[in-house]
């Protein structure tokens, strides 16, 4: 049972007694009466519960239903309900989407204004990018966007940009482990070696929500100011494992574009607000969506464990599906990229483009000096147990000219290295073609040809 | 002015973007309100050897804990009582509700739900189409036939044969609130239900049932859903049914909605089809004769099946004259959830086979497939008057020797197609969409690319409008006046986002002659209008718009009469525009008129009803007019496919959609973009996986890929038909909920055209649907002879 504070709709709230994995959403509908805020899906995928979080790093649209209450602490949320000015004007994206006729049932409609209202605090013209994490069934969003267009032209409502940069004082909370250092995280998880680490939730979220699981001990990582964010030297890219992916976006697109290009697909934006680094290393999924461009980039992972602290190429921490080189009371600290010239190129196949679990991901990190391969690093996730690097494939190309015929002749080498799987995301004979034609894609676009259907126009 | 015909916004749009649109779980509750879950079957056919419920009682926060034994003969079909609320001693598919939790939160009854232990004694599902075609798995005993003129003859004789197979899958409504309920006990033990449905009076009927109540003694409620798609049309008597048996029980409100992976495994989804087809044609693709045989997965129940399937046959012929055709149908029992209603019906099934049969003829004559398809059209029923000549068209030189050469044709259910504008509308599209030029660009963009490839599609649509079953074609209506003048309107129609209320009130508004401000919509409630009918068919605005009109022109008249009295003149003098009543010289507020003709002791409040006319229908023949009138439309599609990985994204919509006179364009166009999305989803990204075991696999989400909003074509024109419906519809508009969805069609047609030009001709593309990455890719694969 815990006691956290935060300010809800430009009020102080204090909550206590509540268990550390109530999640946000639960609270606004049941305790609080604000039934604005729905339940579509209760795991993150359709938005219709998104708020807007705010606090010293801006305002971002996250997903109420795999929030928990304790990560809150300190910061400030908006709900639909607070989106009305103090005299009752409606803002912007609101008067946009009933002139622009973005409503119809009417149920997704909250957590698409708060996306919308987000968007336009923060001067997002994507509209397609910063919407793909609200669903709507029934507009074919044509409307939707063409609200968020118009509303686009009015500025930002000068009191809600002041209520999102009023953040409480806040002492350390009580009943829940909100740690604010590596340090205190390392004393708390060598006391709690069994306990849970909670990051952006976006996960373990639906471990409480779907699973109905109960997680023990837990401690939220959000606070962990000294393993958030991105430090670029001359060698390397060093990122702490709590920053989340919508902060390494902007920061790893001068240096790795593809490995941004990538992002901008990963979940949706309320999903990367929330999701961070540490935790799609950590959670070991074969399908989590940046150990492939790591491993194909070189990263060095470091984990901490109380004091003592160790570092290995990212691909050796994971071991098989579902067990990584991580010992109890051991936790992710950072990871670093080195810096180097630009040759990676990620390919993320899923039924959709966007908000979608990879089918399978290829990422390529291919040298060529003289027109023939000097190294190559190549990772897929989607096709072993674990995010796994080509070896064979890599063997068969280096040392090679860079030629569509090395390509051809490297291609039956994928059989040595992976044996996908079939699931309903795809069969074992899609991903395995679909891997071997990813390399033929890297090459072909590395000629010039035009290989994305995402650049096509009609 | 008058309101209709105007592009007003949804009524309840200030509330949707205000977060103050009441849906059922955000109506506040009766203190000690209790919360039900289901406890699912987890095994997809076998008997239930034994039960052990003792955990799932002991659970936190659990009040009682009911299964079979408890309920009586509880039971949800809206069809054919074989859908008991709880299993009795048999399953049969995986989520079949066993037993039901009432807890004191919604979180305590899902964790309670998962605490039971079940034996069964499982036995082989029939989960195919094959093992239930080998298990003679049917459901009406056997297939359904229907046939005109001499198809096998007519295809034997034909110079061309064509033969071919199309999978469709099926689809999940994904409407964004899920199903919910909320029973409240009365004094004597009467009932009121607030339900998530399409349909409140089955809802009565079902709940009524189950409490062994008179229909009167159960008040049922909808104010709106969160999307509803055909997927709240029966889906949602489980949870009222159960929510009335649990708060009789407790005597306490009881409340239950289902998680989203709950409300995906338990429910019915759109019906799966497999077409075979038999074809023979000219040397221009025109068709001779015809055989289709549909195979549809029905699940473990009958539901809407009937219906459903008898539309997909009804929508055999989509847009075309099939001289010689028979259309085979079968209905299979599977140990699946019950497929039910879902947009279109089974229409979009039906058409899409005959547009892929078009597709095929083009590619097999190497011929340009709108040309086959125009080839095929309908005549027009109204000849075009082409200048010097018209005049003797009928007994000129020229004129056609056969009189059954001109004027309507038939459909293959011997209705004749009286209102067919496929032509002129088509032309006009390809006109708009510049679609000839395009094509030829699109040929020489892909001579240029050899990784992507640009297909396009043009394709029309022609839905029938009106429920088969011709009973349900019915509407009723309650209007009062009040003394203020403002207008409380009521209809037997439900709100699912369509704006069914908004057009209503529109015709209120209209035949008040005041603004739409002095109308109140209030929610559907089977104590003010009864019998009514599911919104559905798309026949919302039909039925309904009538019935209403019908009221209000009775509660006018009465006025008008009263008034002419009052002025000495006749009710003819009396007139209702822009707020106002005009009667000779002297002119009132409409509240001056309502409260004079209170004073004067003359009602002002009344019902209307409306029956369509015109319809009738043999089901068992097969023949009749079932349908009042037909809707048509038609969708120009161009897309890029990636021929490494079979990703591929539409580049660009144009629809030209026939909503006859609209009663408000805004909405309707809405109803088209967001009918024609939900259409291409179908057809491409939502694929519904079952295991071997018969467990839904993609039953969240996270596996079922509904459209996002980057799906939608950056180019998306969508234009609305100009022209009246010729039958008498209210205002002369015509239904628009269904008919958009089937543009989706061209979505798929235009994938094959993409894939095609990785071949050389030779081979008929082949794609099934939902087109995904991985069966493009597979198809393409195809086309180049093996591996790229």
């Amino acid at each position: 049972m815990t006691s956290i504070r935060f300010v809800l709709n430009g009020t102080d709230v204090e909550v206590a007694g509540q268990p550390a994995t109530r999640t946000l959403l639960d609270w606004l509908r049941e305790d609080r009466g604000l039934k604005g805020t729905k339940e579509g899906c209760n795991e993150g995928d359709c938005g219709a519960c998104t708020v807007m979080l705010s606090d010293e790093r801006g305002s971002r649209a996250v997903n109420s239903c795999i929030l928990f209450l304790p990560q809150l602490h300190g910061k400030v949320v908006h709900t639909v309900e607070g989106l009305r000015s103090p005299e009752g004007a409606m803002h912007p994206v609101q008067s946009a989407m009933v002139a622009e006729h973005g409503s119809q049932c009417g149920f997704c409609t909250p957590g698409f204004i708060m996306s919308m209202a987000t968007g336009h605090l923060n001067g997002e013209t994507d509209h397609d990018t910063h919407l793909a994490g609200n669903l709507c069934r029934c507009t074919g969003y044509a409307p939707i966007v063409r609200a968020a267009e118009q509303a686009a032209k009015e500025p930002v409502p000068a009191w809600l940009a002041s209520q999102a940069a009023a953040l409480p004082v806040v002492d350390a909370p009580e009943g829940v482990a909100l740690p604010r250092s590596s340090d205190e995280l390392a004393a708390w998880y060598s006391a709690n070696p069994d306990g849970r680490l909670i990051a952006g939730a976006t996960d373990v979220g639906l471990w409480v929500t779907k699973q109905l699981r109960d997680l023990g001990p837990v401690a939220f990582l959000a606070g962990v100011e000294d393993m958030r964010g991105i430090e670029v030297t001359e060698e390397a890219i060093h990122i702490g494992a709590v920053t989340t992916l919508a902060e390494l976006l902007p920061a790893i697109t001068p240096y790795y574009p593809g490995f941004a290009a990538m992002i901008r697909r990963y979940g949706s934006a309320q999903v990367r607000a929330a999701a961070t680094l540490g935790g799609n290393i950590a959670n070991g999924s074969p399908i989590g969506d940046s150990p492939p461009a790591l491993i194909a980039l070189g990263a060095t992972l470091y984990l901490r464990k109380g004091d003592e602290r160790r570092s290995m190429p990212i691909e050796a921490f994971f071991l098989e599906y579902g067990k990584q080189d991580r010992a109890a009371g051991e936790f992710v600290e950072a990871v670093s990229i080195p810096r180097g010239p630009d040759r990676l190129k990620c390919y993320k196949i899923s039924k959709r483009f966007d908000q979608d679990i990879s089918a399978l991901l290829g990422c390529f990190n291919i040298s060529v000096e003289g027109g023939t391969v000097t190294a190559a690093r190549i990772a897929y996730g989607g096709m072993a147990g674990i995010p796994k690097r080509a070896a064979a494939v890599e063997a068969a190309l280096i040392g090679k000219p860079w030629s569509e015929a090395t390509v051809q002749a490297a291609l039956p080498a994928f059989k040595q290295d992976f044996q996908p799987m079939s699931d309903m995301r795809a069969s074992a004979d899609y991903r395995m073609q679909t891997a071997q034609n990813l390399l033929l894609r890297y090459f072909l676009e590395d000629q010039g040809l035009a290989t994305d259907v995402l650049e096509v126009f009609a | 002015m008058s309101a209709i015909h105007k592009p007003v916004p949804h009524d309840a749009a200030p509330l949707h973007v205000t977060g103050e649109a009441r849906y059922v779980d955000d109506i506040p509750t009766p203190a000690g309100t209790l919360h039900l879950a289901f406890g699912l079957s987890t095994v997809a056919r076998g008997a239930i050897t034994a039960m052990d419920l003792a955990a799932v009682r002991a659970a936190p926060g659990v009040v009682a804990v009911l299964s079979a034994g408890d309920i009586g003969d509880a039971d949800c079909s809206p069809s054919n009582n074989d859908e008991p609320l709880l299993a009795t001693g048999t399953v049969h598919y995986v989520g079949q509700p066993v037993f039901l939790v009432i807890a004191d939160t919604h979180l305590n009854a899902r964790k309670a739900a998962r605490k039971a232990e079940i034996s069964y004694a499982e036995e082989p599902a029939i989960l195919t189409v094959d093992q239930a075609l080998a298990a003679q798995s049917y459901f009406e005993g056997g297939p359904r036939i229907w046939a005109r003129g001499e198809p096998a003859d007519a295809i034997a004789k034909a110079p061309r044969t064509i033969e071919g197979r199309i999978e469709m899958g099926g689809q999940e409504h994904f409407y964004l609130e899920g199903q919910a309920a909320l029973a409240t006990p009365q004094e004597g033990g009467d009932m009121h239900v607030v339900s998530s449905t399409q349909h409140p009076t089955e809802i009565q009927h079902k709940v009524a049932h189950a409490l062994h109540l008179p229909m009167h003694a159960v008040r049922v409620e909808t104010r709106r859903m969160g999307g509803g798609f055909g997927g709240k049309e029966s889906q949602g008597n489980a949870l009222a049914v159960a929510c009335a048996l649990a708060a009789r029980h407790t005597g306490k409100a009881c409340k239950m909605r289902y998680d989203r992976d709950d409300d995906m495994v338990i429910t019915g989804k759109r019906h799966d089809f497999r077409v075979d087809y038999t074809v023979g044609v000219d040397g221009e693709g025109k068709v001779l004769g015809i055989e289709f045989r549909h195979y549809t997965r029905a699940g473990w129940s009958l539901d809407l099946t009937p219906p459903v399937a008898d539309r997909a046959m009804l929508h055999a012929d989509n847009a075309y004259w099939l001289p010689n055709v028979r259309i085979e149908s079968h209905r299979l029992r599977t140990n699946m959830c019950s497929a039910t209603a879902y947009r279109g019906f089974g229409g979009p099934q039906g058409m899409l086979g005959i547009e892929r049969v078009m597709d095929h003829i083009a590619s097999e004559l190497k011929l340009e497939p709108l040309a086959v398809r125009k080839a095929n059209f309908y005549r027009a029923s109204t000849p075009p008057k082409t200048g010097a000549g018209t005049a003797k068209r009928f007994g000129g030189a020229h004129s056609p020797k056969q009189p059954a050469e001109t004027g309507p044709q038939t459909t293959p259910y011997g209705q004749p197609v009286e209102d067919f504008i496929l032509h002129e509308l088509v032309a006009q599209l390809e006109k708009s969409a510049d679609y000839a030029a395009r094509k030829a660009k699109v040929a020489e963009w892909n001579a240029a690319n050899p990784v992507l490839k640009k297909g396009i599609a043009l394709t029309p649509v022609k839905f029938g409008i009106s429920f088969t079953l011709t009973h349900l074609n019915q509407a009723g209506a309650l209007v009062h006046v009040y003394q203020d003048g403002s207008i409380h309107l009521n209809h037997g129609g439900t709100e699912m986002g369509q704006g069914l209320f908004q057009k209503v009130a529109q015709v209120a508004a209209a035949a008040f002659g005041v603004p739409l401000e002095a109308i109140k919509i209030t929610a559907t409630d089977t104590a003010k209008v009864p019998n009514t009918s599911a919104t559905a068919a798309s026949s919302g605005s039909d039925l309904n718009g009538m019935a209403v009109k019908a009221a209000c022109d009775t509660i006018r008249e009465r006025m008008a009469e009263h008034l002419a009295q009052l002025h000495q003149t006749t009710p003819d003098a009396v007139v209702f525009e822009d707020g106002v009543v005009r009667v000779g010289a002297a002119e009132m507020s409409f509240a001056e008129a309502a409260n004079s003709a209170y004073s004067n002791r003359i009602s002002l409040s009344s019902t209307g009803f409306y029956a369509t006319p015109k319809v009738s229908w043999d089901r068992n023949a097969g023949q009749g007019r079932p349908f009042f009138y037909f809707a048509y439309g038609a969708a120009c599609i161009e897309v890029v496919i990636d021929t490494l990985t079979g990703e591929n994204r539409m580049l660009r919509a144009d629809i030209l959609h026939d909503a006859g006179a609209s009663l408000n364009p805004a909405l309707d166009k809405g109803q088209v973009e967001g009918g024609f999305i939900q259409g291409a989803g179908w057809l491409t990204t939502e694929e519904l996986v079952w295991d071997d075991k018969g467990r839904l696999r993609t039953h969240a989400p996270s596996t079922y890929k509904i459209p996002a909003c980057g799906d939608r074509p950056r180019v998306f024109n969508v234009d609305l038909w100009i022209g009246a419906n010729p039958e008498e519809t209210i205002h002369k508009s015509k239904a628009v909920g269904e008919p958009p969805f089937m543009h989706g069609i061209a979505t798929l047609l235009a994938l094959s055209d993409a894939v095609a030009a990785c071949g050389d001709g030779s081979e008929y593309v082949n794609l099934d649907a939902p087109a995904t990455a991985e069966c493009i890719l597979a198809a393409v694969t195809r086309q180049r002879g093996g591996y790229v």
